[in-house]
């Protein structure tokens, strides 16, 4: 509860973004461009953000490789999604693709290019020409670390800008008043333990995935899932949350990458019993049948006892066969992942590997100005007064039930940019901060002040140990009715632990437990989102894939999941088929 | 002031910062460096402890690059502390 000796302190800005990924910078360049007073906070350093990690590229319909065009490009990403994409969506991001990618270059991203001098596009797997014809081009990238480069321009033009910067200040929650507007959020700064209310006429959640919640996963520690969870308290639904895109071969217990390139140069999978047991699951295909298929085949022989090692927890991917010529030419990559984290030369000795996780399709639901929208009484896409959210924690919905490769840093420039043009206009048209009492305060304090509360009681790391477990086993790859309805009941116990979870260190400075502790609460409540929303779809689909219906249903379920924190319900909305001025491209079987 | 002179609550301070600055954006970086953190760190001198600090302070692209063997580090400190970052993992696989 506030002190009234210390009064928290208040800060009023403009506009405030939460994250300092790629989303969240875009939208405060073209905010602080404009001379609107931005801050940005981030509970990292903002070059520390996740988009550093992206290496592929951002696609856009340059032509510059091959013919192109945004129609086609379009096409690709409304059949990647399964038909789950909303057209709408789809269509304007893949139009504002050409010119995101001229902005992104006259800010300096130093693309790769050909020999004329235009930006360089490299064919990725999902792309096509003519509607479904010949392979395209469509990839823009720096190098192998494009996603670096985009990072770190848009943080200087940031400062450049003059946006007002908050590192290692944590988020704690929205603030809300009574008619459901928000008015900014509370934050903690990391370093003094010391609160601030940071108002805002208009607030962009950017704060990226969660994979977090998943033992294996390739994310970062900071992927936690904050603003997800944030907007799930402030009584906004999360959308399509059971579409968690995960890669067949990440090293096990770790999580890192092994690309598919390994299988492609022919590399294979063995169990326990050093068998191929691809072989059965997939006889044509082998190891290079999709990724759900061979994902789905590892977990089946481990849940059957044909895992490796000594808890037969994982299987393995043999390169040894290939020769070290091979192996440490076309595959550096891997061969340094293999030295550094697991001691050994994959030329030689065969890989660990799991399904790791590693993209989130779903967040928080927003039309294509990037504004949230839920449901209330006029139907199920109300605007929520001030709040907008981008990039990985949104769900706009671009990706729909797949994402496509190169449409990830695409989605977070341009919905984090169009958040920028649409705050612009917000703020024109609001030019007031609302009114902020006490009251509206209190909900974000009271989550602070649980853990404050010292005594006896297990430990953060190990609650967020079995959650990460308990995700995994049953919400992971392999799913069906009674492996997801055993993984809600053990989650709605995990929670109920979780309220006793205590912090030994009470200290106020650079209290580390307790930004942990918060973050826990975070990954607690997307994974009953994910749980929830994977547990009532009952169809495959993209990249929710069960057992127990193995087919598409577009007659019940071309629908968007809804899950509501509050009472674990869940609801749904349809998909929006109808793009903006071409004509729908109807459902049809997604074969490549 | 060597860092094992100083008041046990600065310690504790100096340490839960250096953990928060070892929270990057690539899982291969988290790994590392916590990993180092929590058995690498403390056999460290004053002076190397120094050159730690200053290692988090360079650009994730940059630390990765070395950690991971594709590059090499200009300054001999570096290249000492990537060497003991590198070998830390691979004690850490005898008990994964």
């Amino acid at each position: 509860m506030p002190d009234p000796l210390r009064p928290i302190p208040h800060r009023r800005f403009d506009a405030l973004i939460i994250g300092a990924g790629g989303a969240g910078l875009n939208a405060a360049l073209r905010l602080a461009s404009a001379d609107l007073r931005v801050a940005v906070v981030s509970k990292v350093f903002p070059t520390r953000s996740h988009t550093v990690a992206a290496q592929g590229g951002v696609n856009a319909a340059l032509a510059n490789v091959l013919p192109d065009d945004w129609h086609w490009h379009m096409f690709d990403t409304v059949k990647g999604s399964d038909y789950l994409g909303d057209q709408d969506a789809i269509e304007y991001m893949c139009r504002e693709a050409i010119p995101t990618v001229y902005e992104l270059e006259h800010a300096g991203v130093p693309f790769s290019r050909i020999d004329d001098g235009r930006i360089y596009q490299r064919a990725f797997g999902g792309q096509s020409q003519n509607f479904g014809g010949d392979q395209a081009a469509r990839t823009c990238a720096a190098a192998d670390r494009t996603g670096h480069a985009i990072l770190h321009t848009l943080y200087q033009q940031n400062v450049r800008a003059r946006t007002h910067f908050f590192d290692e200040y944590f988020a704690i929650d929205l603030i809300r008043d009574e008619e459901g507007a928000i008015l900014g959020a509370l934050v903690l700064e990391i370093e003094t333990g010391e609160t601030l209310v940071i108002e805002a006429k208009a607030t962009l959640l950017a704060t990226g995935g969660h994979g977090q919640v998943f033992r294996t996963t390739t994310n970062a520690f900071i992927n936690t899932g904050d603003g997800m969870a944030m907007a799930l308290r402030a009584g906004v639904p999360l959308m399509d949350m059971e579409f968690y895109q995960f890669h067949p071969t990440g090293v096990a217990g770790k999580g890192m990458l092994i690309t598919e390139g390994a299988r492609g140069e022919g590399g294979y999978l063995i169990n326990g019993d050093g068998e191929r047991f691809m072989e059965r699951y997939a006889p044509r295909a082998l190891d290079l049948a999709s990724r759900d298929v061979v994902a789905r085949s590892m977990v089946t022989e481990i849940r059957e006892g044909r895992g490796c090692g000594p808890n037969k927890d994982h299987v393995m991917l043999r390169l040894d066969h290939l020769g070290a010529d091979v192996v440490h030419r076309r595959l550096p990559g891997i061969t340094d992942i293999c030295r550094v984290f697991l001691g050994i030369d994959p030329a030689e000795q065969p890989i660990p590997v799991f399904p790791t996780a590693h993209y989130a399709m779903g967040g928080i639901p927003t039309d294509r100005f990037a504004r949230v929208v839920a449901p209330a009484r006029h139907g199920p896409e109300e605007i929520v007064p001030g709040l907008y959210a981008a990039g990985e924690c949104a769900c706009v919905s671009v990706h729909g039930a797949n994402r496509l490769g190169g449409n990830s840093l695409l989605d977070i420039l341009v919905f984090g940019r169009a958040a920028g043009t649409d705050i612009l206009q917000y703020v024109a048209e609001n030019p007031n901060h609302r009114p902020m009492r006490d009251a509206d305060i209190e909900p974000a304090l009271t989550r602070l002040g649980r853990w404050d509360r010292s005594g006896e009681g297990e430990s953060v790391a190990a609650a967020k140990a079995d959650l990460r477990k308990l995700m995994e086993d049953h919400c992971g790859v392999f799913r069906d009715d009674a492996t997801m309805a055993e993984g809600v009941e053990k989650l709605k116990a995990l929670r109920q632990r979780v309220e006793h979870v205590r912090l030994k260190d009470q200290s106020r400075t650079f209290n580390t437990a307790r930004i942990e502790a918060l973050e826990l609460d975070n990954l607690v409540d997307v994974g009953m989102a994910t749980l929830m929303s994977a547990l009532h779809r009952q169809e495959s689909r993209g990249a929710h894939s069960r057992v127990d219906y193995p087919e598409r249903d577009d007659e019940q379920w071309m629908k968007h999941s809804l899950y509501a924190r509050d009472g674990d319900r869940m609801d749904y909305k349809p998909v929006r088929t109808k793009p903006l001025t071409v004509e729908s491209f109807p459902p049809k079987a997604r074969v490549y | 002031m060597r860092l094992t002179d100083a008041p046990a609550a600065e310690i504790v301070a100096q340490a839960a910062r250096l953990r928060w600055q070892c929270r990057r954006g690539m899982l291969e970086l988290d790994l590392l460096l916590n990993r180092f953190l929590e058995v690498g760190f403390a056999d460290l001198d004053e002076a190397s402890r120094a050159d730690f600090v200053r290692l988090l302070g360079y650009q994730d692209q940059i630390i990765h690059d070395w950690l991971m063997g594709q590059a090499v580090p200009a300054d001999a400190a570096l290249r000492r502390l990537v060497a003991a970052i590198r070998a830390a993992m691979r004690d850490d696989r005898a008990n994964p």
